[in-house]
């Protein structure tokens, strides 16, 4: 049955209809966490503030799970969904990056655009600086295109990697979940926070 | 008292209700296109657009625009991605405007001046982009749907990306805290 476009059980236009309606859903729920406040995002790196933390690993494991039963259920074939592929030299220098770019900014690309949505000014600039940030990775590709391709591993899943079971690894994640989200809890009681 | 505490509580979504929300989305985004959730490629597709538009003869032959074209055939516009993120405005905006949260403004830490935090969230802006493209996506795109689909790489971006943010938030704590 899933993935629906995939299969062609629905039209090219149809499925970019309903990419337009799931970005809907996507920033009324970012909107509806607090992520569209900078403050409140980076709050999570200094203890006052950790919905980013909760919101985010609540809803990679829900994914996660949803998938996986889908899948028990025969309602989508996996092999058909897309996993991203591993460049193990780009996904560290890149996030390293962007993690600069996330406490300088206070944003990431989504939750500017959710920030944007309602107004918020510095969200506009941040959505610009990422619009230079592509275009200077762009037209220097020949600089960093071997860094960009080097060390490819393929489509690995994290669970192979590590020798478990795509269930048994859900298990663990779910674990270390909650553990973070007890800490997350104590946090919030220990540093201050104002709203904003 | 009573009152304006109760009002700071319901202000935003329990962040566990909204995790599964998300959660759902990103399922549904999946179930429908057999891809998770983006937002970068979406920048990504109005530079490439950019870029043919303004010089179409050498922005052809340029490395970054070939391989995106090995991946998106025809108008660089019309892409998943770029039609979930104009969701995400009206998304936004709707979740705003029943909040009562429509309102321009600055929004920054009373310890710096708004010139300041508009710097850095250029300056932020910059390298996040610059991010999204090495890392092949960006929170979104890489890390959060990447772990939904158990991808190696995605949990290692999402690990470099949060574990640079807690190291370098100590040298950043006036713009926040």
């Amino acid at each position: 049955m899933g993935p629906l476009s995939v299969n062609e059980l629905i039209s090219e236009n149809t499925n970019l209809f309903l990419a337009f309606i799931i970005g809907i859903g996507f920033g009324f729920v970012l909107e509806q966490s607090g992520f569209s406040s900078s403050r409140k995002l980076a709050g999570v790196f200094y203890g006052y503030d950790t919905v980013v933390l909760k919101v985010f690993f609540t809803a990679a494991i829900t994914a996660m799970l949803g998938l996986l039963f889908f899948s028990l259920f025969g309602w989508i074939d996996l092999s058909m969904v897309y996993v991203n592929p591993t460049y193990l030299t780009s996904a560290i220098v890149g996030g390293i990056i962007m993690g600069a770019g996330f406490i300088m900014g206070g944003y990431c690309p989504g939750t500017s655009f959710c920030g944007a949505s309602i107004g918020k000014l510095d969200a506009f600039v941040f959505i610009g600086g990422l619009f230079l940030g592509v275009f200077i990775f762009g037209i220097g590709y020949p600089i960093w295109d071997g860094m960009y391709l080097a060390k490819f591993l393929g489509s690995p899943k994290i669970s192979t990697t590590l020798g478990l079971t795509d269930g048994v690894f859900a298990i663990l994640l779910i674990m270390v979940a909650l553990a973070m989200f007890w800490v997350a809890e104590w946090a919030e009681k220990k540093f201050p926070r104002e709203e904003y | 008292m009573a009152k304006s505490i109760e009002i700071k509580k319901t202000k935003y979504l329990n962040p566990y209700i909204g995790g599964v929300l998300l959660g759902i989305v990103l399922l549904a985004a999946n179930f429908v296109s057999g891809r998770g959730l983006g937002a970068s490629g979406a920048i990504k597709s109005a530079i490439v657009t950019v870029e043919t538009t303004i010089a179409p003869v050498s922005s052809e032959s340029s490395g970054f625009v070939k391989e995106f074209r090995q991946s998106h055939a025809g108008n660089p516009m019309k892409t998943w991605l770029v039609f979930e993120m104009l969701g995400v405005l009206v998304g936004g905006f709707l979740s705003g405007a029943f909040a009562g949260r429509l309102k321009f403004k600055v929004e920054h830490s009373p310890k710096i001046t708004s010139m300041k935090r508009l710097f850095l969230a250029l300056g932020g802006g910059v390298l996040f982009g610059f991010g999204s493209q090495l890392g092949r996506g960006c929170t979104s795109g890489s890390a959060l749907s990447g772990m939904a689909v158990l991808s190696l790489g995605g949990f290692i971006t999402m690990m470099a990306i949060f574990g640079t943010a807690f190291a370098l938030a100590y040298f950043f704590r006036k713009n926040w805290i």
